[in-house]
């Protein structure tokens, strides 16, 4: 029964990082129509710049749980190197066919990747004392990392936060008349290239927000990009791309499907994640939640 | 026709001069250098295969590798288990593995369009990638399966003779042979009726509907002979290589085919031949020269995208035209 | 124009409905036309007739009602079937396919027709029946000219012809004009539905014309169906239309002709 629950808490943990990922992923195309092929290199940049802050001060004068505040320095990065890439690299490309936005896109993931080994070389980064500063809780008979339940309820807040941010503000209501009609909105007197700025950053924020978080857990890795992308559209193809609550579903029932999968068959834990997208478009072409 | 306009049918004389060039060219230079443009012509072949769909179909495959792979780790099984050494046998085993393989996802994708298609095909690669990855007992992990020289023709090569010169000769020769038909049967396949009707439903899917033209048969045909294009340059690849490693299935190859694809111009026949062989070039040299040659590509991807969309051959079809146009002196 | 009772029957819609949301955009149609006929479908934005020809060309999925064509049940047909069964038609907002020639876009059309747009291994260009068919086509439609033109290229009016000439080399029995004249000036317009009723009227094809400009509709076309809110408001010859008084109370303004 513990071991359930155990499992239960992992998928949740899995479920949080990735709701973050792919929210950013989803709330982006749902309002511009782009797909950025670096938004796993804007998580691992978030996840780089956590460790590396973190690891600065971590031996000086600052309080543990200062440390833990700082930790979001790599939400805030990410979201600046957002809110600079859209207008200059993205803004050109609106008027053409969509292919090329997964080109620029992927142009620039290969340039995040080398810039994140030049900048921290090649090997991990770990901040693994502030996983170990939190100790543990006793669940049942087995002792569960009590970071991991930090995590899970930072992923909790970001999606009521999310939510709350998008039905219930002035800016949530511009958001999502811009996503729905942008022309429309553009008429409205809604300035389309702000929102666009706007969301954008909010997108490559919660990328980075999840590599943050994740990072005294499993550390910063090169490559771990690449990875949370691939699973990220497994996130939205299953939910719907463009959908916030797609996302969220999404992310759960791949939390819960890996967390099985790794326990009970690892080779193939990534083709049973497909697998079960590819079901779920059968049945429901745009995903859970998405539109035509 | 050709989309570019003013090319004509019948091959041009630039084409019989590289054709030329091509022939000789071990004679000429170094076998390194032969080797080099061997992996190039092999990239080319992809890339016809893999512009089957971009250029005249309208679809974005960012899963190419999945194909590519298909082909090679179908040599790589020829030799483990049925300890075949026929070079023709690894080229049969490597286009029916990848057929198969693009017959599958094809089903899956071909229902979507634009962004979609090209998530779910990067999807569907890496989740090859990751079975190469994980059943190391059969593909050798990241260690990867060797192929040791095959038989071409049913001659071998003989004992005692150098790999190097083999490879730059007789290697050499049989993919450029390759090479040449391949680009004929892909130039009679674009500008068969079966081609116009790809280039239809490019244009327009629902005029290609309301002619008469079934739009998913159709693209998922198209996927299928990209996919055995593609796949058919992995198994040449592979004798070459020495070896097939899970990389070859990763994404990352499949936007590297994307890329020379782009960079060579994928709106015209030519444009995907000539961005593999240059970036093979370009790659090379970059590896070389710096650890940071992702950041390199990654900055030529963006400035093409950026200034130059229609890519080398598009660039060269516009000074052709302003040439053209120019008053004789 | 085959007579009253000689004509026969070619498609006949019952009931047909299709909603959208709460809005009936095509309103329980009984609309039969025969063999031979060329008729004029108007009626005021919104009023259905668009909606009607996706319905019976297979563009959008019937709610409810049936459409028989040549005595068999079409209602939930593909689209593929129904061309296959002769039933074509052009657009309002021009489809063409804009990188490949005007000749490639007609040539393009017979080899779907002819079945051949499955051959991968022979040149399009070296089928002559098919190239000969075509350039025939498009001298009809007076656009021979700019065979060799990249679709893309052409103007507004030679546009619109084409588009037409697209549904027409598919050699249908029924073919359904969508404002084949719209974005097109006013000087160009008569001279294009001249072209085109000539085609039309050569080849003995049924045709249904959705048109705006009342000039032409009553000048072309014997037979005018007015349609309003998804719904059939009269059915009959230009003078009968003319005098009609719902269809000039809500098409044609309340200027009446004596």
């Amino acid at each position: 029964m513990d071991t359930l629950l155990i499992h239960a808490l992992n998928s949740l943990l899995y479920a949080a990082v990735l709701f973050l990922i792919a929210g950013g992923l989803s709330l982006i195309y749902g309002v511009m129509r782009i797909v950025n092929l670096a938004h796993g290199s804007l998580y691992a940049f978030g996840a780089f710049v956590a460790a590396w802050m973190v690891g600065r001060l971590v031996a000086g004068p600052t309080p543990t749980a200062v440390l833990y505040l700082v930790l979001a320095a790599g939400a805030v990065v990410a979201a600046g190197m957002g809110a600079t890439l859209e207008p200059s690299l993205l803004r050109p490309i609106y008027k053409r066919p969509e292919e090329y936005q997964l080109l620029i896109t992927f142009g620039l993931q290969l340039i995040l990747e080398d810039l994140m080994r030049l900048i921290w070389g090649p090997y991990p980064l770990s901040v693994s004392a502030l996983f170990e500063g939190m100790g543990s809780l006793n669940i049942g008979d087995s002792i569960y990392p009590t970071y991991n339940l930090a995590v899970i309820v930072v992923g909790g807040l970001a999606a009521a936060g999310l939510w709350a941010f998008i039905y219930r503000t002035q800016f949530g209501v511009v958001l999502r008349a811009t996503s729905q009609n942008m022309r429309m909105a553009q008429a409205m007197g809604v300035n389309v290239n702000r929102v666009y700025i706007e969301a954008f950053t909010l997108g490559c924020f919660m990328a980075g927000l999840g590599g943050a978080i994740v990072v005294p857990q499993q550390g910063a890795v090169l490559g771990m990009g690449v990875d949370a992308l691939i699973l990220a559209f497994v996130v939205v193809v299953i939910g719907g791309l463009g959908s916030l609550e797609g996302a969220l579903v999404g992310a759960l029932m791949v939390g819960v499907v890996r967390e099985f999968g790794i326990t009970f068959f690892p080779e193939i834990e990534l083709a049973v994640l497909y697998l079960m997208a590819a079901m779920v478009l059968l049945v429901r072409p745009n995903g859970l939640f998405g539109r035509a | 026709m050709s989309p570019v306009p003013g090319v004509t049918r019948r091959p041009s004389a630039a084409a019989v001069l590289i054709a030329l060039v091509l022939v000789v060219l071990p004679w000429v230079v170094e076998p390194y250098q032969t080797v080099l443009l061997s992996y190039g012509l092999i990239f080319a072949i992809a890339a016809l295969g893999f512009n089957l769909l971009l250029g005249y179909t309208g679809l974005l495959s960012f899963g190419h590798s999945a194909y590519f792979g298909a082909g090679a780790y179908a040599v790589a099984f020829t030799v483990k288990y049925l300890k075949v050494g026929s070079m023709e046998l690894f080229l049969l085993a490597g286009i029916l593995a990848s057929a198969l393989v693009a017959a599958l996802f094809g089903l899956v994708c071909v229902r979507y369009t634009r962004i979609f298609f090209s998530i779910l095909t990067l999807a569907l690669s890496q989740v090859l990638w990751s079975l190469a990855f994980k059943f190391y007992w059969v593909t050798g992990g990241t260690d990867g399966l060797r192929v040791p020289t095959p038989t071409l023709l049913g001659v071998s090569i003989g004992a005692g003779q150098d790999k190097m010169v083999f490879l730059a000769h007789r290697y050499y020769y049989y993919v450029l042979v390759i090479f040449l038909a391949a680009v004929g049967v892909m130039w009679l396949i674009v500008h068969s009726p079966f081609g116009k009707a790809l280039q239809a439903i490019r244009d327009n899917e629902t005029r290609a509907e309301f002619v008469g033209v079934q739009v998913w048969h159709y693209r998922w045909v198209a996927f299928l002979i990209s996919g055995a294009f593609t796949g058919m340059a992995g198994a040449l690849w592979v004798p070459l290589n020495g070896l097939t490693t899970p990389d070859i299935l990763h994404w990352s190859f499949s936007g590297e085919i994307v890329f020379f694809t782009v960079l060579g111009g994928f709106k015209t026949f030519a444009g995907p031949v000539v961005g593999a062989v240059i970036f093979n070039y370009l790659k090379t040299f970059a590896v070389g020269y710096t650890v940071y040659w992702q950041m390199f590509l990654g900055l030529v991807l963006v400035t093409l995208v950026l200034a130059l969309p229609t890519g080398i051959m598009g660039m060269v079809a516009r000074l052709a035209q302003k040439w053209r146009r120019a008053p004789a002196p | 124009m085959a007579e009253g009772a000689r004509a026969v029957s070619l498609l006949q819609t019952t009931n047909l409905t299709k909603y959208f949301g709460e809005t009936h955009a095509v309103d329980h149609v009984d609309f039969t036309v025969s063999e031979g006929e060329v008729l004029a479908l108007i009626g005021s934005n919104g009023a259905g007739k668009t909606t009607l020809i996706n319905l019976i060309s297979g563009f959008i999925p019937v709610d409810s009602g049936s459409i028989v064509f040549q005595g068999a049940d079409i209602t939930r047909d593909s689209i593929h079937e129904k061309i296959g069964k002769g039933i074509a038609r052009s657009f309002q907002l021009v489809n063409l396919f804009d990188q490949l020639s005007t000749l490639d876009n007609l040539a393009l059309a017979i080899f779907s027709r002819e079945g051949k747009t499955r051959k991968l291994f022979s040149l399009s260009d070296a089928d002559r029946a098919v190239r000969e068919e075509a350039v025939a086509v498009l001298q009809q439609f007076g656009l021979a000219a700019k065979a060799e033109m990249v679709a893309g290229g052409l103007s507004q009016g030679e546009r619109k012809l084409l588009d037409v000439a697209v549904a027409y080399a598919l050699k249908p029995k029924l073919l359904f004009l969508d404002e084949p004249t719209s974005g097109v000036s006013t000087r160009e317009k008569a001279p294009i539905m001249d072209i085109i009723t000539q085609v039309v009227r050569a080849g003995g094809i049924t045709a249904v014309i959705v048109e705006h400009d009342m000039d032409v509709v009553f000048k072309y076309c014997p037979r005018i169906i007015a349609m309003h809110q998804g719904m059939i408001l009269a059915d009959g010859t230009p003078d009968e239309i003319r005098n009609n008084e719902q269809v000039t109370a809500n098409l044609l303004g309340t200027q009446r002709h004596a």
